[in-house]
């Protein structure tokens, strides 16, 4: 029923971004499809987060395209922008949960907006999402200083997850989780990716994830997307920048690990 | 994207099996309407011997949607009846087996209390926060008089630096703002004074009245209320963004004592710099009232000066100084305290900078009063 076409969620074109004298993203272009993990990986401070948060609209662009989802920021009101907006969720580096207030508001918030949903319906909502990203029903009466760094993110994807979006964005979902829990983070988002069918763009570091979930890998270099597929074919690029990211010393370890 | 089409869900009874076919699309965007259809069905799905769900009319499906449909079912297999979905599409398989597996504990309810067992426990608590709020403040002070002898005992590690800087900005950046509040203060006490006594004659004691309240109690009083505000508030936001930040524990790793390094300097600077202040501040307060006097009530500047040399001793202005100290170190600790109590978050940060000014205003207050029957007892 769609045609390839429109399988592409988001869709960037020649998208030029800078602060002051400093171009970060230069002439980018940039397709993610329907129903796949996308990850982006670049050197820090190369402009990663810079290219998901433009996607989102929180930095503006200098020029070109950005289409998420058929809609253009440019040319579309903003009662359109908001509908497009209610249908995707952000998993923020820090998780960004409201602070005052608990994990189980938190997760309702996004169900609150433009929907009549009954406190009861609402309330098993949020344990059934609870209990997807892996926490009890008792950690949702907790406030975000209770609790830990692994439990925040987990927390923030159930938020992201409140209203089923077709869209994820993940800035960095396993820094600062040690290898177990980022493994069981991994494992959680392509099982959640697969029962609820959404599209992921994910910004990470980690190379164990890029090689455990995405489906494929974009890598950013000079403010452009230098190469882009599955991971055999990043193994096989000759970008300088991208050789030296998969085949360094850390990266090799890993690459046979997994063979 | 597929159009949305509007969920709709059709009852088929057969005997005693009942045939639910649900169609359209059920998901968030239809929440209310969809809420609506399964209450709707409720009475005749609890009357059913046998339940089917038909899913092969759904046109999209989310978590909303599986769940009010598992709730349906869900009902059924409580009451030990056969229920089960029919013509599953293979897309919907996961999500229906995923929210299959949630909800099934039960959630821990927060525990329903009358008003007056909430109004006891807020009291009971306030006590006990109270009990350790002192204890607190006694801790802070025995931990600055440790580091104040360890720092006698050893001058050179004396962070001149630091409190240098810290007087810096609490005395000398302070000078301006309350010299405004206290000259403004001054003249307000001088004009109502002059306003009233007028009245049955006595306008010549307006200079009595300022002079001895304004170097009693308004000039150390107005001046350690705004130095808790301005600089206490200040101590409590530094140190607690610093503890935030392990800055704190950093310094403790280092074998360094954060009382000697941080908290020392900021009270000593605070112990010095109010006096000056106070001094400043009542001066401008006389200054007010002066001006005043001369422009509102006709009295010469020298009329006024001789009278206020008659009215004012040494007392009066003693009894304003040595307070002010006192003042400072009750502003000091209970600022550097409420700093190092902040936790991980933002919000605590704020809630102990406003309950810093909050205590300390009082306690400054409170210690007023103190010396007020104090200095009345010993005949100052």
């Amino acid at each position: 029923m769609a045609s390839p076409e429109t399988d592409i969620v988001i869709r960037v074109r020649d998208l030029v971004v800078g602060f002051g004298s400093q171009v970060v993203l230069d002439h980018l272009s940039l397709d993610v499809q329907r129903g796949e993990i996308l990850g982006l990986v670049g050197a820090s401070g190369g402009g990663k987060s810079v290219l998901l948060r433009t996607i989102i609209g929180l930095i503006p662009k200098r020029a070109g395209n950005i289409e998420v989802m058929g809609l253009d920021r440019d040319t579309a009101d903003p009662e359109e922008t908001r509908a497009v907006e209610r249908r995707w969720g952000i998993l923020f580096q820090q998780g960004a949960l409201f602070s005052s207030l608990t994990v189980r508001q938190n997760i309702q918030f996004p169900m609150r907006e433009g929907h009549h949903l009954s406190q009861g319906l609402m309330d098993e909502l949020a344990n059934a999402k609870l209990e997807m990203v892996g926490l009890t029903l008792s950690d949702g009466n907790k406030f975000p200083s209770e609790l830990s760094g692994g439990m925040v993110k987990r927390a923030a994807l159930a938020r992201a997850l409140a209203l089923d979006p077709e869209i994820m964005f993940l800035d960095e979902p396993t820094s600062g989780l040690d290898p177990i829990l980022a493994g069981d983070f991994d494992t959680l988002i392509r099982t959640l990716q697969k029962t609820l069918g959404f599209t992921v763009f994910m910004v990470t570091h980690d190379l164990h994830s890029l090689h455990a979930v995405c489906d494929r890998i974009a890598a950013l270099a000079d403010g452009k997307i230098v190469a882009i597929g599955p991971i055999a074919e990043l193994l096989a690029s000759d970008h300088p920048w991208v050789k030296s990211y998969f085949q360094g010393k850390r990266a090799r370890v890993i690459t046979r690990a997994t063979n | 994207m597929i159009m949305a089409v509007s969920p709709s869900l059709i009852c088929n009874a057969a005997g005693e099996r009942l045939e639910l076919e649900p169609t359209g699309a059920w998901t968030t965007a239809h929440s209310e309407a969809l809420e609506a259809l399964v209450t709707g069905v409720a009475e005749r799905v609890a009357a059913a011997r046998k339940l089917a769900i038909n899913m092969a009319g759904v046109r999209e499906l989310d978590t909303l949607g599986a769940w009010l449909l598992e709730k349906l079912i869900r009902s059924c297999d409580d009451r030990g009846i056969e229920a089960q979905f029919q013509a599953l599409p293979d897309r919907y398989r996961g999500l229906l087996d995923e929210v299959r597996r949630v909800n099934r504990g039960v959630a821990e309810k927060p525990r329903s209390q009358t008003k007056l067992i909430v109004w006891l426990e807020m009291v009971g608590r306030a006590a006990i926060d109270l009990k350790a709020d002192f204890i607190t403040f006694l801790e802070m002070l025995a931990a600055l008089s440790f580091a104040i002898a360890r720092v006698v005992m050893r001058p050179q590690t004396f962070r001149l630096t630091s409190a240098v800087h810290h007087l810096y900005r609490v005395g000398w950046q302070a000078i301006p703002i309350m010299f405004l509040i206290t000259f403004l203060i001054g003249s307000i006490i001088a004009q109502q004074g002059i306003f009233h006594f007028r009245k049955f004659g006595a306008d010549a004691y307006v200079v009595d009245m300022v002079g001895i309240l304004v170097l009693r109690e308004i000039g150390v009083l107005i001046v350690s209320i705004m130095v808790a505000g301005r600089s206490g508030s200040a101590y409590t936001a530094e140190l607690g963004s610093m503890k935030m930040r392990e800055e704190i524990d950093a310094l403790r790793t280092m074998g360094f004592d954060p009382v000697e390094v941080l908290i020392l300097p900021r009270v000593l600077a605070l112990v010095i710099a109010l006096p000056i202040l106070a001094f400043l501040g009542s001066m401008a307060a006389l200054y007010g009232g002066g001006l005043v006097a001369w422009l509102y009530g006709g009295m010469s500047p020298e009329i006024f000066m001789a009278r206020l040399q008659e009215s004012v001793s040494i007392t009066h202005f003693q009894v304003g100084i040595i307070k002010s100290p006192f003042m400072a170190l009750v502003i000091g600790i209970v600022a550097c305290s409420e700093g190092l109590r902040v936790k991980g978050s933002a919000e605590s940060l704020g809630l102990q900078t406003t309950n810093s000014v909050v205590k300390a205003i009082f306690l400054v207050i409170v210690l007023d009063g103190a010396f007020a029957i104090f200095f009345a007892s010993i005949g100052m």
